[in-house]
């Protein structure tokens, strides 16, 4: 394959195709040993089998839902499958409007509910709070030590809510480890101990909170932005601001009121009373647990320190979300178990091959030897698209589904019909008298512009129905495009150049009956005219042909078809043995 | 081959020429009869048989049965929620398929626990599936929404790669008849319409147009220099064109045609309904006649929208004159054009 002589144009593109399906191996190879990729292609559920739930979110009120909403929702749901102790869970957004949640196996009803749950945003006053870890069981308050409530609880605030129970469940809590989720959310009248999970620049928090005092929907809207100093100068801080509404403004009001008690008496900034913060709960889980540092009469506090500009957009996108809560409508649930899953995959498959067969054997039928060239195109194609799946599945987590499949399987007809309009382009140029060289120029030159157009038009359906459609309809697309994409690069890197080298074997080139380009076959034209001149195959002068095939074809090609036929007939109705002297070029 | 090779030549020459431009009022009968039962078929039989993913409900699979009858699952059902009227079916070998209302989560449970032990199977042979009734005409929705997007975009590309939105318009001609046929034939046949069924409807949409462009490039071909030619007219233009792609098109459409063929009577059997085979009857019909529309409707709705046009009734004249003029010198020159 080393050689790239000039004589050989069609070589040096063929060794183009080999360093690209060379890299590609080699990417997903390194991919493989370094243990990321799988020479498989990764599967979607519907073949590996699993469950699917197609989520709608739907936000309070019924206003549609925009991108930043969605996305805060697949976090949410993020969130509670991996505290419900699913691996390998995955969830994704669907053409901007559903949630899909794609699990292995059959979850739990439990999981279920806590994924359809609406979420649930509240502040609470912090009570009490402690490093993230369990008290272990031997230096564990003793249960005649434990604080027990000495009156009723006068406030949210207040100690008394601590109950033997409570504290106990609140020494016991251990927060370094991934927390259950509970479908069931608290009650916002009770106390309630949680925690605050580890961040990458703070560990986690335990906390037992007071009830409920200002609900996330009395959230107005939230943002966040740089900290202006005392001067009005913007330092380097980074600070995330709240607006309520007239309700949340006069509760928020009562609430710092209290807590900036608590922060003032216990000595202001060096101040630690854990009695002074207030708790933002998302799902029954701290989000954030600012300091009161003053009354807030307004209802735009603004929480400051330690934010990057990274943690106080996620904390203003929790917020904001919390003002608009959403929950989740099921669209469809779906189940598929590993059985169903892999005996669809090996039909699809079985069926596929059948198809593959049966195509087989058609293109021997029509193009002989051509046939072969359609085989082995097919099988290029087949490769690139088997390594960009696999690759795809590694870097983008593409999983091939049974629409995908059937995608592929359609492609192997619109495949190969980029071969059958190039092959029918070369006979067409055979049939006008040229030798096979300069056919395949021509074919090729005429060819090429009605597969790019017409391979414009199926990857235009295919991104069209990538980003409008939803469910399989995606997985169907892509495969689609994917599959006229390596079309594309088959035809031109491989058909193309092949025909070029074997246009210059005996075999193709003197149009064995069995090349599929046999002239005689073909009623090549002066065979037709009975022009007498032309009676076999050998007659074809094959090396005058290389030289001036350039310039006759330029020649040739600045006429129209219907020119040239015009021309040729009436140099036909002349009378003129010119004719066959033109067509022995 | 020698026998479809030489037919091949005689359509390339002109020799054999089937008449598609010329017979134009027969194909568009034909099309518009076809069109207009396709309309009235679904409605006589009060709509399409629509999928579970369109009426909402909940399905459950069951494979590698013991026993395929069906009162066995109709029974397993209605011990849980009595007066409820399942579909149950054999869809494959060994697998059942019922589906009902909309069950609540325990009920669900309960019925997949009663199939189990009613179909002698393992737990994780009995699958369940819930879809909203929301979610069929969530899929259809954007389908609609992707067709006229699409439309409209091949619209444009093709007004102009062609440089001419006539062919624009009889390739979505061609396309639409493609379109109602094949609904059509979905109605008459009972299939499931689901949304696999969908996406093949919108393959098929692709398909015709991608069928469409091909011998349409070929008219753009034949007809480029067609103002300064007298050997034929437009519409003989258009029809050679036609009759010079008529292979590849035969050719294209037993290849796209063949493993299509091969999911839906080879693998339905296998499979029973299911993504493959509700997709693969759509393309089958949608591949025949799309196929069909491209030359019978697209291409002479084309040469009749453009003969009108000024210059090319000047060439139409031109051809006449000169073929008038050409008979009478042909005559001693006759043997040489045999």
């Amino acid at each position: 394959m080393a050689r790239t002589g000039r004589k050989k144009p069609g070589l040096r593109v063929l060794v183009w195709l080999g360093v690209v399906l060379a890299a590609l191996t080699a990417v997903l190879a390194g991919g493989t040993i370094a243990g990321q990729a799988s020479w498989a292609p990764k599967l979607a559920l519907d073949l590996e089998g699993g469950t699917q739930m197609i989520l709608a979110p739907k936000v309070e009120g019924g206003s549609d839902i925009n991108e930043q909403q969605l996305n805060q929702a697949v976090a949410i749901i993020r969130q509670r499958v991996d505290g419900s102790g699913v691996s390998e869970a995955e969830i994704s957004t669907q053409s901007g409007r559903n949630v899909v949640v794609s699990l292995p196996g059959t979850p739990s009803a439990e999981t279920r509910n806590l994924i359809q749950a609406s979420a649930d945003m509240n502040f609470r006053p912090v009570i009490l709070n402690g490093d993230g870890a369990a008290v272990p069981p031997e230096s564990q308050t003793p249960d005649a030590q434990l604080p027990k409530p000495t009156a009723a609880p006068a406030n949210s605030s207040d100690t008394n809510w601590i109950t033997p129970e409570i504290y106990k469940q609140f020494e016991a809590l251990d927060c370094n480890s991934p927390q259950a989720e509970n479908a069931q959310r608290s009650d916002p009248t009770k106390p309630l101990v949680t925690c605050e999970p580890a961040t990458a620049k703070t560990p986690a928090i335990k906390y037992i909170l007071g009830p409920v005092e200002v609900k996330g929907t009395n959230i107005v809207t939230s943002s966040f932005q740089l900290q202006q100093g005392a001067q009005g100068a913007v330092t380097n801080d980074w600070a995330v601001n709240i607006q309520f509404d007239a309700e949340g403004t006069a509760k928020f009001k009562d609430v710092t009121e209290r807590l900036n008690q608590f922060y003032v008496a216990a000595g202001g900034e060096s101040g630690t009373d854990p009695k002074s913060q207030f708790a933002i709960v998302l799902d029954d889980r701290v989000i954030s647990a600012p300091r009161s540092l003053a009354v807030i009469t307004d209802g735009r506090p603004q929480i400051t320190g330690g934010f990057t500009e990274q943690t106080a957009k996620a904390l203003s996108d929790q917020l904001r979300f919390g003002a608009l809560p959403i929950s989740f409508e099921i669209q469809s649930d779906q189940q598929i178990s590993a059985t169903l899953g892999g005996e669809q995959l090996r039909m699809g498959l079985l069926a596929g091959l059948i198809g593959l067969l049966l195509v087989v054997v058609y293109s021997l039928f029509q193009y002989r030897a051509l046939g072969f060239v359609t085989i082995a195109s097919l099988v290029v194609a087949g490769a690139l698209t088997y390594l960009a799946i696999a690759i795809l599945g590694w870097t983008e987590n593409y999983r091939l589904s049974l629409a995908g499949v059937a995608g592929i399987i359609v492609a192997i007809g619109q495949t190969a019909d980029s071969f059958i309009v190039y092959f029918e382009r070369i006979r067409d140029e055979l049939r006008e008298g040229r030798g096979l060289v300069s056919a395949v120029e021509n074919g090729w030159k005429r060819a090429k512009r009605t597969v790019l157009a017409s391979k414009a038009v199926n990857l235009l359906a295919a991104l069209v129905l990538y980003f409008v459609a939803v469910g399989n309809v995606r997985g169907f697309a892509f495969t689609l495009g994917l599959t006229a994409i390596a079309d594309l690069i088959v035809v031109f890197m491989f058909t193309h150049p092949t025909l070029q080298l074997l246009a210059q074997t005996r075999f193709f080139g003197e149009g064995h009956k069995f090349s599929g380009l046999d002239p005689e076959r073909l009623g090549a034209v002066p065979l037709y005219r009975g022009a007498g001149r032309i009676r076999t195959p050998e007659d074809r002068p094959v090396a005058v042909r290389g030289k001036n095939a350039g310039a006759a074809a330029e020649a040739e090609r600045r006429m129209t078809i219907a020119e040239r036929r015009l021309a040729e007939k009436q140099e036909q109705l002349a009378g003129s043995s010119k004719t066959s002297a033109k067509e022995n070029k | 081959m020698s026998g479809f090779a030489s037919f091949g030549n005689e359509l390339y020459t002109g020799k054999r020429s089937y008449d598609f431009v010329g017979a134009k009022k027969i194909w568009f009968l034909i099309a518009a009869v076809a069109v207009a039962l396709s309309i009235i078929i679904p409605v006589a039989k009060g709509g399409f048989n629509l999928g579970i993913e369109f009426r909402g409900g909940s399905e459950f699979t069951v494979s590698n049965v013991k026993t395929t009858d069906p009162t066995v699952g109709e029974h397993a059902v209605t011990d849980v929620v009595a007066g409820s009227v399942p579909r149950v079916a054999n869809i494959a070998g060994n697998t059942m398929r019922i589906q009902t209302d909309k069950l609540a989560d325990d009920e669900t449970l309960k019925i997949k626990q009663g199939l189990t032990t009613a179909y002698g199977v393992t737990d994780n042979e009995v699958t369940s599936t819930f879809v909203g009734p929301t979610w069929g005409a969530d899929v259809t929705k954007q389908a609609l929404i992707g067709l006229v997007v699409f439309v409209l975009l091949a619209a444009l590309l093709m007004a102009l790669y062609f440089r001419t939105w006539k062919m624009s318009l009889s390739a979505l001609a061609g396309m639409a008849v493609t379109m109602f046929i094949t609904a059509g034939v979905y109605a008459l046949s009972d299939f499931e319409v689901t949304p696999s069924a969908i996406i093949g409807f919108l393959t098929v949409l692709s398909y015709s147009l991608y069928d469409t462009v091909v011998v349409f490039d070929k008219i753009r071909e034949n007809t480029s220099g067609i103002d300064a030619s007298t050997r034929r007219t437009f519409g003989e233009e258009v029809n050679l064109a036609v009759n010079q792609t008529l292979v590849r098109s035969i050719n294209t459409m037993m290849v796209a045609i063949l493993p299509v063929g091969a999911i839906l009577f080879i693998g339905a059997g296998l499979l029973g309904a299911g993504t493959l085979r509700d997709l693969s009857l759509a393309l089958f019909v949608g591949i025949l006649i799309g196929t069909a529309a491209t030359i019978f409707v697209a291409a002479p709705l084309y040469a009749w929208l453009r003969q009108g046009e000024p210059d090319l009734v000047k060439q139409a004249r031109r051809v006449e004159q000169r073929r008038a003029g050409a008979a009478e010198r042909a005559v001693p020159a006759s043997p040489a054009k045999a």
